[in-house]
């Protein structure tokens, strides 16, 4: 790359700034290296005007959460005229919403576990409470209880009796207005990471995450070096792997991804894999699953970095009459 | 496979492989970071510890700089004796004096912060897995020091009295019997932090009693002794047991500055002299320059007009947040009133976790408190929270207490629909507690147990067991 001005968007008011900005520093460091000029934005009130001072050709949304990873931003950089890397608006919302991501999953014969989904006012003015006993039964214990737009791990609570359910629930409306509660599925936890290459989508090695036994319990082990042990490529039979794969570019396909993202699924005893959630900007720090499946392809992080760049600047080329608005 | 390799990413390999064993108990994460944002402008925060530095005069500081420029400029720019400037730990004599201590300079060394004198201590004493004992909740920031010393931390409950030392008393007969001596007692026996409770004059009297008949370590943390809002001061464990057996750690932090980081350790000679030890390994001496400040600034008499003033400032927006409490918290909320200090201790229902309640007060409200749980070595804590009142202004306290009183109704009221009932009781508003001086009586009852929690996370952790 020719030094390319490239704004790095980071940080911002989501819960998950601080991963944000360690994603954020890996690839201005990548970039830099790339020979890009970087300008980096702490994501605020004054976005738009940053964006158009900053004279950049193209946008690294490195951004997790709400606000970045939502559509709000994207939505943004679409109406600036500015390139931007990953997904656009509408596949952003569809990932960051983990209620509608299922129902499509549904729609399209994705396997995913069961659930039920409500937002506050279900309860505080329907009471949907009276339909708990319902969905306990039908569920069975434990249920996985969720916040619908959360990215982390943040706000999910396993409930393994009734008398747990209106902790959960109130632990994941903290986060989010609407909440799932979801059939826990025993069984191994896969990330299938995923990048457009030459206008096919290529799934990168299956990572598989083995929380250390003291931690299985303490989600924030996910952020941590040394309590969750990652195998990639995981120990799989070659069929199995491919059917997880399969899964995986179906699910990029059908929320309408672009340039990268990442699924997670459970791989249940009989090896059946099923879809829980798509993240359209998965974390790129040093402990994050992308890049460590990236590597295990062969491709260095810069590489990486530049590969989401240049589909930034294609996906412009082909859409640039309709967006300069 | 002969391609599978464990953990892809080689710089995880690389740096978690170096990694000390004592770092596997530094936790940090998700709080952390969720910690991040509270540093954002547009939040207000009732999370640090801070003393309101902008009272301080500017021409003052000016002066005393001036003064030092001139006067000593070569010695406040090089380095200075390990234990600290004798002129230095005069004034620590006098301010210690203020509270009835008398402390000889010899028997001192000089800190970098209160915080190093916790780290030097530990430093010290501790080997991994030995006892040290420390209130329940404790000084948030001393979890993480005596974890990286690996020590085996057992926290004794409070009442509004503070310490139950009869707790202790049954504790320490426990550890007899299983041949395990503590190292020493940590104690912030008045102001708790962040309890906000002090430490009664019988129970000072039985702990030091207590350290005399078993030949214990006491590490008396006093940072907040002078800032005393009402009542009348008790005397320090140090000044009842004449530093024998009571270690004294005192901090310039909250009658001066945090910004200078200089404490100081009070310790018998044996005990002092491996400290200074550990203190030049760790960074040869403390700042010679704020050593000089603090000497110039505590040789006028004025220092103690301005803890005057503070005590007055502090009083009232401890008031501000007391009123704010009453008036915006719901009725299942309790929380402590402390005399002096810049905490307040609040406890909610137990079906609320304070950290993920964080997670909406920060994303709906843009305020921060600090949870619980972080004053807890053992997963308790987990519906308290620490509230400060000495950082913002009574306006912002205020809104702060009315936002954080919002979300913790909404939850509440929302917690009532899922269980079938109004969990939001009905009391007529002046049954409810009207800040100082107007509380009910069933209000100053229950005030006695907010302290005291049931250890909801080790329940649940053996369920999941």
């Amino acid at each position: 790359m020719d030094a390319r001005r490239v704004a790095v968007l980071k940080g911002g008011p989501s819960l998950e700034r601080q991963i944000s900005l360690r994603s954020a520093a890996r690839v201005e460091d990548a970039l830099e290296k790339l020979g890009c000029q970087v300008v980096p934005i702490d994501v605020g009130g004054d976005l738009v005007g940053r964006l158009r001072e900053s004279r950049a050709e193209v946008a690294f949304v490195a951004l997790h959460g709400r606000g970045g990873e939502d559509g709000t931003v994207q939505e943004i950089l679409e109406i600036v005229g500015m390139p931007y890397t990953g997904s656009g608006v509408l596949a952003c919302i569809r990932t960051m919403d983990k209620v509608l991501t299922k129902h499509l999953l549904v729609g399209n014969g994705i396997p995913t576990p069961d659930f039920f989904a409500f937002n506050e006012t279900a309860f505080r003015e329907f009471g949907a409470a009276e339909a708990l006993p319902a969905i306990e039964l039908q569920l069975g214990f434990p249920i996985v209880v969720k916040p619908a737009a959360q990215g982390s791990a943040l706000g999910i609570k396993f409930a393994r009796s009734s008398s747990d359910v209106p902790e959960a629930l109130i632990s994941a409306f903290s986060y989010d207005e609407k909440v799932l509660l979801e059939r826990y599925v025993e069984g191994r936890e896969l990330a299938v990471s995923l990048l457009d290459r030459d206008g096919t989508v290529q799934p990168l090695p299956v990572v598989e995450a083995l929380p250390k036994e003291e931690y299985f319990f303490d989600f924030e082990a996910r952020y941590e070096i040394g309590k969750t042990d990652y195998v990639c490529p995981a120990d799989l039979p070659a069929a199995v792997t491919e059917r997880v794969q399969e899964l995986a570019v179906a699910t990029y396909e059908l929320l309408g991804c672009y340039g990268f993202a990442r699924v997670d699924m459970i791989l249940s005893a009989d090896d059946e894999p099923q879809v829980l959630e798509a993240q359209a900007i998965p974390g790129l720090t040093d402990t994050s699953l992308l890049p460590q499946a990236a590597d295990a392809a062969g491709l260095s992080f810069e590489a990486l970095v530049e590969r989401l760049v240049e589909l930034a600047l294609a996906r412009a080329q082909v859409q640039a009459p309709a967006h300069n608005i | 496979m002969s391609n599978r390799h464990h953990t892809t990413s080689h710089e995880i390999e690389r740096y978690a492989g170096l990694f000390a064993k004592r770092t596997h108990q530094m936790r940090s994460s998700a709080m952390r970071d969720l910690m991040a944002i509270t540093a954002r402008p547009e939040v207000i925060s009732l999370a640090g510890g801070l003393p309101d530095t902008s009272t301080f005069p500017p021409d003052t500081f000016a002066a005393l700089m001036e003064q030092i420029a001139r006067n000593s400029c070569a010695s406040a720019l090089q380095y200075g004796p390990t234990e600290g400037f004798q002129r230095t730990k005069e004034r620590i004599a006098t301010v210690m004096a203020e509270e009835d201590m008398r402390a000889e300079p010899e028997d001192m060394i000089v800190t970098t912060g209160g915080q190093q004198v916790i780290d030097l201590v530990s430093k010290t004493l501790v080997d991994p897995g030995d006892v040290v004992i420390c209130e329940a909740p404790t000084y948030p920031g001393a979890v993480p020091t005596f974890s990286s010393y690996e020590a085996n931390v057992v926290q004794i409950e409070m009442d509004s009295d503070g310490m139950r030392v009869d707790l202790l008393e049954e504790v320490l007969e426990r550890l007899d019997r299983e041949r395990k001596r503590p190292k020493f007692i940590y104690t912030v026996p008045t102001f708790q932090n962040p309890a906000g409770v002090t430490l009664s004059l019988p129970r000072r009297k039985r702990l030091v009693e207590l350290a005399r008949e078993r030949e214990l370590l006491v590490l008396e943390d006093n940072p907040y002794g002078l800032l005393r809002y009402e009542g009348d001061p008790l005397p320090p464990l140090y000044a009842l047991d004449g530093g024998e057996y009571v270690l004294y750690l005192g901090t310039f932090s909250k009658i001066f500055s945090p910004g200078i980081r200089l404490g100081w350790l009070v310790a018998p000679g044996p005990v002092l002299a491996k400290v200074q030890l550990g203190k030049q390994a760790a960074d040869l001496c403390s700042s010679s320059l704020t050593q000089q400040l603090v000497d110039a600034y505590f040789e006028l008499d004025h220092w103690r007009d301005y803890i005057r003033d503070l005590c007055s400032l502090y009083r009232q927006r401890r008031d501000v947040m007391l009123d704010g409490l009453a008036e915006f918290f719901p009725p299942e909320a309790e929380w402590t009133r402390p005399a002096g200090g810049l905490f307040i201790w609040a406890t909610l229902p137990d079906f609320i976790d304070t950290h993920d309640l964080l997670a909406k007060a920060l994303r709906e409200e843009q305020v921060a408190f600090v949870p619980g749980a972080a004053a807890y070595v053992d997963g308790r804590g987990a519906s308290s929270m620490r509230l400060n009142f000495s950082g913002a202004d009574s306006d912002a306290i205020r809104e702060g207490v009315r936002r954080i009183g919002k979300v913790v109704r909404e939850q509440v009221e929302l917690y009532g629909t899922f269980v079938g009932r109004s969990a939001v009781k009905q009391e007529p508003d002046e049954a409810k507690p009207q800040g100082p001086g107007g509380e009910s009586p069933e209000r100053a009852e229950r005030l006695a147990d907010v302290v005291r929690l049931p250890p909801r996370r080790q329940r649940r952790r053996d369920a999941a067991g």
